[in-house]
């Protein structure tokens, strides 16, 4: 497959505007100015480009939920959403240090499309190398007429402003980010109303991740059906790029079709497992939120939004995590609810009291103290936790938890009998 | 109190924005690079400018960890441990600094040089085991490669920061 995304990130100094011109970059936005928005809206949607940030949400349906007629009273503002924090996730880091041209490109043709008066790119706060290539990837495009005032003499002003979090994994939650965007803390508000209609200062937002956004200038060049012949089919369309780490040979970030086979992503492109005489496990298909898959489940499973939802787990961020037999699984479960406990904004009752009290049974059973009982209160836990929460974190918590208790229950029970790991006693 | 500097460049954030309160975050980046931390005074300062009331700012400054709210040592070691960093044994490396440095994590060495903490998964997950050490990522860190850097900082050097030359597990 042709490269998208990261077709010359291996050339010197790639985030240069010189660079970036001279591999086509910004050519799309020079031909979506001009073009009718509504037109330019209908090609994203037919182009089946889904949201690349974890939800799959179609991105051209999103930019039609935004109001025709913003005035400066009641602006339109894009968000892009390079928040990056759910482990394992590392893909738009590539975007953001190596490509910041083509991310600014997509902000803004879809700032454009959607009318917007001043787009916002939301940057993790640890990624400061990245936000550094980006202020001055911003300057650049802005001496260059692609930015701010009478952008390439059409008359249309959109400024574009980077905003550094400051590490907390809830703010890429799209509405703990606006607050957090608005100057407060993280905290998701409870929707209705969505976005499109009271967003940022409560005004018309659109919210998209980093990959979907750079996604746009090659539809606009080469048209909808040029993109949607990329992938597995008509629902699973276009470039993806796939972060995968843990016991393979070579992790890494990797552009390949939608779709890829996952036994294909780990053997082939990724040189198979780090040691060949141990057996694949376990994989964590799209981030440490959604359910674990056993080896066997991972055998003829095409890597996009539908298959991996039919496989009973989720796509999420592509953000594949691979774990061989050598792996305790109590330990790497006890290690992702730690995670939630600490990012939990403390909101909802489930979540801010659900998320500590499963890691503390997890990491009682992991210490060799669990107790006859602990998988039941487990999962009775995870259960209450579930579509009771003002946003998706409490959830995201407790599938894990139950996807590992259900899939490996054996080393569980093992650690709560023996009070040590099946696997270690090899 | 923090000189004209500052105070150009945050009126400078606040202009970029709808409201001056969203200028609220960048400022605190400022001032916590100013003076290593987010200090009470810089806190009333910045409210006082962008209109808000301390115990707000104080708030937002709390909510987020990156905001440090004391002294870290002249090198702030944020070691990864979520799961790919624990799949690659960012344990054993954990361990390794502890032992070298005399430190458990959250404390400081006795010379100031070196504050250890641990982190939440930092995105940079292909090239397990890393950490940050104040505003740059060091990946790809074997015992060897810990100790190279923890050497060259003691000596006051900037190594290069960034990936090593092979993937590693540290075993
Ligand atoms: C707890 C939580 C964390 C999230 N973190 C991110 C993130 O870091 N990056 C991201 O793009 N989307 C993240 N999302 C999804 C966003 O809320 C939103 O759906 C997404 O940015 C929309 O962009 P897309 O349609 O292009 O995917 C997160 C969602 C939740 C519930
Ligand atoms: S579910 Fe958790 S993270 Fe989400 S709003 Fe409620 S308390 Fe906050
Ligand atoms: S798990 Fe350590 S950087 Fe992602």
């Amino acid at each position: 497959m042709e490269k998208i995304l990261t077709s010359f990130i291996d050339v010197e100094a790639p985030h240069t505007i010189e660079v970036a011109r001279a591999h086509g970059v910004y050519d799309g936005l020079k031909k979506s100015i001009g073009m009718d928005r509504d037109e330019l809206i209908a090609s994203f949607k037919a182009s089946g480009l889904r949201g690349r940030g974890g939800a799959g949400f179609p991105c051209g349906v999103k930019m039609s939920f935004m109001p025709k007629d913003p005035s400066p009273q009641r602006p339109s503002y894009l968000i892009c959403n390079a928040d990056e924090s759910e482990p394992g996730t590392f893909k738009d880091r590539v975007i953001l240090e190596k490509n910041p041209h083509l991310l600014i490109e997509g902000m803004m043709i879809s700032s454009y499309a959607m009318r917007c008066s001043c787009a916002f790119l939301y940057i993790r706060g640890e990624y400061g190398h990245a936000a550094r290539v980006l202020f001055e990837a911003v300057e650049e495009a802005r001496k260059a007429g692609f930015v701010g005032k009478n952008i390439l003499g059409s008359g249309w002003d959109c400024d574009l402003v980077v905003h550094r979090g400051a590490a907390a994994y809830i703010c890429g939650e799209e509405t703990a980010l606006m607050d957090s965007l608005e100057g407060g803390r993280g905290n998701p508000r409870l929707k209705p109303p969505f976005p499109a209609q009271a967003g940022l200062y409560g005004c018309p937002t659109t919210i998209n991740n980093v990959e979907t956004l750079s996604c746009l200038p090659y539809i606009v060049e080469h048209g909808p059906e040029a993109f949607a012949a990329i992938g597995r089919n008509e629902r699973n369309t276009g470039p993806k790029l796939f972060a995968v780490s843990g016991h393979v040979k070579t992790p890494g970030v990797f552009e390949l079709p939608m779709g890829i086979p996952l036994m294909e992503l780990i053997e082939d492109v990724c040189g198979g497992m780090l040691r060949p005489d141990k057996k694949l496990k376990a994989v964590i298909p799209g981030g440490s939120s959604v359910p674990v898959l056993r080896a066997e489940e991972c055998q003829d499973l095409p890597l996009d939004f539908d298959a991996v939802a039919e496989r009973g787990s989720m796509f999420g961020s592509a953000a594949v995590m691979v774990m061989d037999e050598t792996t305790d699984m109590v330990k790497v479960l006890a290690r992702i609810s730690h995670f939630y406990a600490h990012e939990s904004c403390g909101q909802c009752t489930p979540c801010r009291e659900g998320t500590p009290w499963l890691e503390k049974v997890l990491q009682r059973i992991a210490r060799g103290g669990g107790r006859e009982g602990d998988l039941a209160l487990l999962d009775d836990m995870a259960a209450r936790m579930m579509g009771t929460t003002i946003c998706p974190l409490a959830d995201a918590a407790a599938m894990p938890v139950r996807s590992f208790v259900e899939k490996f229950r054996e080393e569980f029970e093992y650690y709560i009998k023996h009070g040590r790991s099946m696997v270690s006693a090899g | 109190m923090y000189g004209e500097e500052f105070e150009k460049q945050v009126d400078q954030i606040v202009a970029r924005y709808p409201q001056p309160r969203g200028a609220l975050m960048p400022a605190l980046h400022l001032a916590q690079e100013t003076h290593g931390y987010v200090t009470p005074a810089a806190e009333a300062w910045i409210a006082d400018r962008l209109g808000l009331k301390a115990a707000y700012v104080h708030g937002v400054t709390t909510f987020y960890t990156m905001y440090r709210t004391g002294k870290t040592g002249t090198y702030l070691l944020q070691l990864c441990t979520t799961v790919s960093c624990m799949l690659r044994g960012c344990d054993h490396v954990l361990e390794h600094i502890k032992q070298r440095l005399g430190i458990e994590e959250g404390e400081t060495t006795p010379d100031g040089t070196f504050t250890l903490v641990t982190v939440e998964c930092l995105g940079s997950c292909g090239t397990a085991p890393m950490m940050q050490v104040n505003d740059e990522y060091y990946e790809d860190l074997d015992i060897e490669r810990t100790d190279a850097l923890l050497d060259a900082l003691a000596n006051g050097e900037s190594p290069k920061p960034g990936p090593g030359p092979l993937r590693v597990i540290v075993e």
